[in-house]
C-alpha cells in the first residue's frame, strides 16, 4: 500500500496571519511583564501562569504547525510533555514544594 | 568545520531517506518530521528537570544575593521581546521555503540567526552583571541552578543559530540534497522549541518571585 507524506505546503496561514499571530503573543509578553509591577493579589500567580500556557500554546499550534499535522507529532510531542510534568510535579511533590 | 559537519549531516540524512523512502512511509509521515518531534518531546523532560531543580533551589541563596536583588526584569523583556520575535522570522523563512522563495528564505533565516544572536549576547551581559555583583555559579545553590538552566537554554539557542547559518550556506552552495523546504522547517521546529522553553523560563523565573 502507498502511502503519501503529508504535504509540509498544507500548512493554512498566511505571512500576515504569523504577523498578526506574532502581535498577540508581543501583546501577551508586555501584559505579563505589567503584572511585575501592579500589584494584581491573589490572581497574580494564577494570571501568570494562564498567559505562559497560551503563549505555549499559540507558539506550538501556529508557528511549529502542530495545529495542521497529523495527531501522531501532537500525540508524540505531548506525551512527552505530559510525562515530564508528571515526573517532575512528583518530584517537586516528594520535597514539599507545593506545601 | 562546523559548515563542512553540518553539510555532511544533511547529506546523510537525506541519503538514509532515500533508501529507507521518506517520503512513502508506513505511517505516511515524514520520518524526518516525526523524529524532530521525538526529540523534542525527549527535550521537555531534560528541560523539565532543570526547571523543576531550579524551583526547588530559588529560595536557597546562602549569603549570596536574592533572585530580585539581581534580576533586571526590564532588560530581560526586551531579550525575551527579541527571541520571540525571532520565530516570527523563523516562521516566514520556513513560509518563503515552501514557496520555493529562495531569496526570502535567505533573508529570514539571516534576520531570524541575527536575534538569536542578540538574544545570546543579552544573555552574556546578563551574566556577567550578575557575577559582578557577587552571584558566581558556586556561590549559592539558587546561583547553581540558575546558571545551569539558563546556560543550557543559551547553549541550544547557540546550536540554533549556528543550524541557521550552516543551512544558509548550504543553500547558497546549493547543496540540499533532498527537500529543502522540510530541512529548513526541521531547523525552525527545533527554534521554536527554544522558544516556547523561554516563555516557561521567563514567566517562572524572572516574573514569579521566590
Amino acid at each position: 500500500m502507498t502511502t503519501e507524506t503529508h504535504s509540509t505546503t498544507e500548512h493554512g496561514m498566511s505571512n500576515a496571519g504569523y504577523v498578526r499571530i506574532a502581535g498577540i503573543l508581543a501583546a501577551i509578553t508586555a501584559l505579563e511583564v505589567a503584572t511585575y509591577y501592579i500589584d494584581l493579589g491573589a490572581l497574580f500567580l494564577p494570571s501568570l501562569l494562564i498567559m505562559m500556557a497560551v503563549k505555549f500554546y499559540i507558539v506550538v499550534s501556529f508557528f511549529m504547525h502542530l495545529r495542521y499535522e497529523s495527531k501522531m507529532f501532537s500525540w508524540v510531542f505531548y506525551a512527552g510533555l505530559f510525562l515530564a510534568m508528571t515526573v517532575y510535579g512528583i518530584f517537586l511533590a516528594t520535597f514539599h514544594f507545593f506545601s | 568545520m562546523w559548515f563542512t559537519l553540518a553539510e555532511n549531516a544533511v547529506m546523510t540524512a537525506d541519503s538514509h531517506a532515500d533508501s529507507h523512502g521518506a517520503a512513502h512511509t508506513s505511517t505516511g509521515l515524514s520520518n524526518n518530521k516525526l523524529g524532530m518531534w521525538l526529540f523534542l518531546g525527549s527535550e521537555c523532560l531534560l528541560f523539565g528537570g532543570l526547571i523543576s531543580t531550579y524551583m526547588l533551589y530559588r529560595g536557597r541563596v546562602g549569603e549570596g544575593p536574592r533572585p530580585s536583588q539581581v534580576f533586571d526584569i526590564p532588560f530581560t523583556s526586551v531579550s525575551s521581546f527579541v527571541l520571540l520575535m525571532s520565530s516570527l522570522t523563523m516562521v516566514l523563512a520556513v513560509s518563503a521555503a515552501h514557496k520555493g522563495d529562495d531569496r526570502n528564505t535567505y533573508l529570514w533565516t539571516t534576520v531570524t540567526a541575527l536575534l538569536g544572536a542578540t538574544f545570546v549576547g543579552g544573555q552574556v551581559y546578563e551574566f556577567t552583571a550578575f557575577y559582578n555583583e557577587g552571584m558566581g555559579f558556586t556561590t549559592s545553590l539558587f546561583s547553581s541552578s540558575f546558571y545551569v538552566l539558563t546556560g543550557f537554554h543559551g547553549v541550544h539557542v547557540t546550536v540554533g543559530i549556528i543550524m541557521l547559518m550552516s543551512i544558509v550556506g548550504i543553500m547558497k552552495r546549493s547543496k540540499v540534497p533532498g527537500s529543502k523546504s522540510e530541512t529548513v522547517e526541521m531547523i525552525g521546529l527545533y527554534w521554536h522549541f527554544v522558544d516556547v522553553v523561554w516563555i516557561i523560563i521567563f514567566t517562572l523565573i524572572y516574573l514569579i518571585p521566590a
